[in-house]
């Protein structure tokens, strides 16, 4: 078996089960949801009209990060709890495959709760956000937090206090995502030339490639017995 | 043999006392007043030299903190993780110091406590993930887990510091440079006093390390004690 097909079996394996109980996918679409509209709450007396692009980019973030963490989460707790981290060790496999079939469905997850998010947004906010570009920064943006979120996870589903841990360790290391993330966003939703957000996408870029290669390295001393 | 390290080490602290009391009368007396028109202005300016030099520190632990994490992982060998730990609690100390520190100097110097500028921007992030190191290793009861996952959390957060320092660099590059004009601005005698303090605190940082590690060292001992005693 080849490397790549055993990150696929593991992606496979995670998008069986989760077809089965489907319990990953409404908590974090339902999740999003919530966030938006408490963002609504939050900023009802303050922004309309045009002023709802300016909080725009940074409420879709907000709603995209927060679901992420939910759906990062359960990717290992889910595992470690019903006692099949141990068995995905024990199979024949190199660690890091786990580690990026692991990361590849979450990516996964997390791009269609964002996709299910999409229209739900633009019906909110009355912005059109179906655009190449924006399509791509999610991309970056979900693939950088996923990547270095799903290293972090797998620590903290094997500490005492789990999921409460995760935001904790992730948001200050992924900060430069969330900036890159929003500023790119803004820019393609104000209009801007794609020479002045390029510095944005290359940010994203490089977050996608350092940490999924820190955890490449890593990995094995976070799993291991 | 611990009797030399203890006789070493009271060497060491004395010299970073007598050092910091130096620096801080440098601080507060010796260094020339500054070239500001209102009082409080000059009184306040003299907070650069901690404050710089308590951020100094703050940065120069994180990295310590990195080292021994990749030392731990290469060797498996406690002595790194408890490099490692200590330096990061001291970390901890010193950049809570150039929070409070550069909000009391801000106040007055800009009328406000806190602005979203670079510099304090990254301060508090680094300030946020020595808090997260610490609770991931409060959080893990296995001794050799917990110092295998704060190294990797240590290699990780170390690595994100300068893409942390390039997006919010970027983020506000609008803005001007609030310290602009202080590097030129500091004369020879503010030079000295400065180059002293940033001199004192290294010292200084390096006895609370030894103190620390002496410490975790006689914890371990009587760890190894109670359990021979016990089994």
């Amino acid at each position: 078996m080849s490397y790549l097909r055993k990150i696929l079996a593991i992606i496979g394996k995670d998008i069986v089960a989760e077809l089965r109980t489907k319990e990953m996918f409404s908590a974090m679409f339902v999740f999003a949801v919530l966030v938006i509209v408490v963002f609504n709450f939050a900023f009802d007396l303050r922004v309309s009209g045009e002023r709802v692009r300016q909080v725009a980019p940074g409420a879709l973030w907000v709603a995209f990060a927060f679901s992420g963490i939910l759906g990062l989460n359960r990717a290992f707790i889910v595992e470690k709890d019903r006692g099949c981290l141990e068995g995905l060790l024990l199979a024949p496999v190199d660690h890091t495959a786990i580690f990026f079939g692991k990361m590849a469905s979450t990516i996964l997850f997390m791009l269609v709760v964002e996709a299910f998010m999409l229209p739900v947004f633009t019906a909110f906010f009355g912005i059109n956000l179906f655009d190449p570009w924006l399509l791509l920064v999610i991309v970056l943006g979900t693939v950088g937090f996923a990547g270095v979120g799903t290293l972090l996870s797998a620590m903290t589903a094997q500490t005492r206090a789990r999921e409460v841990l995760l935001p904790i360790l992730l948001l200050p290391v992924a900060a430069p995502v969330l900036i890159a993330a929003v500023k790119a966003t803004a820019g393609i939703l104000d209009g801007l030339a794609l020479g002045e957000i390029a510095l944005w996408l290359q940010l994203l870029l490089a977050f996608d490639i350092i940490f999924p290669a820190v955890a490449f390295m890593t990995f094995d001393y976070v799993v291991k017995e | 043999m611990k009797r030399k390290n203890d006789t070493w080490l009271m060497a060491l602290t004395a010299l970073s006392a007598v050092l910091v009391l130096l620096a801080l009368y440098l601080a507060l007396a010796g260094a020339p007043e500054a070239n500001l028109q209102s009082e409080t202005g000059r009184y306040a300016q003299r907070i650069i030299y901690f404050h710089i030099a308590t951020a100094w520190v703050g940065f120069l632990a994180f990295f310590v903190t990195f080292v021994g994490g990749v030392g731990y992982l290469r060797s498996q060998k406690r002595g790194w993780d408890i490099v490692a730990l200590s330096s990061a609690e001291i970390g901890t100390v010193f950049m809570l110091g150039v929070l409070v520190s550069g909000s009391i100097w801000a106040k007055p110097a800009w009328g406000v406590w806190w602005v979203w500028d670079e510099r304090l921007t990254i301060s508090l992030i680094q300030f946020l993930v020595y808090v997260g190191y610490l609770m991931l290793r409060a959080s893990v009861d296995d001794p050799v887990r917990r110092a295998r996952f704060a190294a990797v959390y240590g290699i990780v957060a170390f690595i994100s510091v300068p893409i942390n320092f390039v997006a919010i660099r970027l983020w506000r590059s609008q803005h001007p440079l609030m310290f602009g004009s202080e590097g030129g601005g500091l004369g020879p005698g503010m030079m000295f006093a400065f180059f002293f303090c940033l001199i004192a605190f290294t010292i200084w940082y390096v006895t609370l390390m030894a103190h620390r590690i002496r410490l975790e060292r006689l914890r371990d001992d009587a760890e190894h004690l109670k359990q021979r005693i016990m089994g």
